[in-house]
């Protein structure tokens, strides 16, 4: 038994203060852009700091055009055959993918997760930092106007420089 | 003064209300100063909520919940519950820890 407190519901901090999270999201697929974004908004909703950084095909997730579109590979994904049912070969008919990524995005909603796009906007008001790769974006001719209101742009070393101390966690 | 009250009360671990049915708006009161958060409009306007989805649901509301159906939003709720939104109302409104992950 114990009295309500700020105390108990501050998470256990860091040496310099408060606890600190890091998120390297590195996969656009719509499968793998959930587990960056569902652990971003835990730690948000603990208290916790959160940095997110969004290089190479993680970039999709916080590119306005591409953010509303990630789909779900039914080619080359082990994961695809015991769930669909969809073997490799049939995976490769036109529209597999996109059928198999409706099919997702309904169970998303099931759950009560929201859409990537309305998730990302989601995270940045509830104040993690988003963060697009620069040497990602500059390879792929992305500037800053191409990520969601609220994103900008870091180099990796930046990166190392704002998550000292941070937990980091890669996806 | 208000400390007595939650003397009475009896909480878990984690200071949340065992007993919701015993909650009363001077005890969400006194929980909210033991929080150090100053109760304004739009912070009943969540705790009533809570309660009231609660009584349906069984289950503390989720941030995201609570965002849909009061038209608070997100920016504003993490304004008025610093420090993790969904568990500080739920802790105010007498209610359980929410274990919801959204």
């Amino acid at each position: 038994m114990a009295k309500p407190s700020r105390v108990l519901h501050q998470s256990s901090s860091a040496a310099n203060g408060r606890r600190k999270l890091a998120l390297v999201a590195s996969k656009g697929s719509l499968d793998m852009a959930y587990p960056p974004l569902i652990l971003a908004n835990a730690a948000r909703m603990s208290g916790i700091d959160v940095e997110m950084f969004f290089t190479f095909w993680g970039l999709d997730i916080i590119t306005k055009k591409k953010m509303g579109k990630l789909s779900v590979a039914t080619v080359g994904n082990p994961n695809m055959h015991p769930w669909f049912g969809i073997p490799t070969l049939l995976g490769a008919l036109p529209g597999m993918s996109w059928a198999a990524s409706w099919m997702m995005r309904g169970e998303i909603k099931k759950l009560g997760f929201p859409p990537v796009a309305e998730f990302v906007k989601l995270l940045v008001d509830a104040g993690a930092n988003v963060y697009g790769c620069k040497m990602s974006m500059d390879m792929m001719k992305l500037t800053v106007d191409d990520l969601v209101e609220g994103a900008t742009v870091l180099g990796a070393m930046e990166f190392m420089d704002l998550t000292e101390g941070a937990q980091i966690v890669f996806v | 003064m208000t400390e007595d009250i939650l003397d009475t009360i009896e909480f878990d671990d984690d200071g949340f209300m065992v007993n919701a049915a015993d909650w009363t708006e001077e005890i969400g009161r006194a929980i909210a100063e033991a929080l150090e958060i100053e109760l304004t409009d739009r912070h009943w306007k969540v705790i009533n909520f809570a309660r009231s989805d609660f009584e349906k649901t069984g289950e503390p509301p989720t941030l995201r919940r609570i965002t849909q159906q009061t038209g608070v939003s997100m920016k504003e709720m993490y304004q008025l519950f610093p420090d993790g939104p969904a568990k500080l109302a739920a802790n105010i409104a007498g209610l359980k820890k929410p274990t919801g992950c959204i």
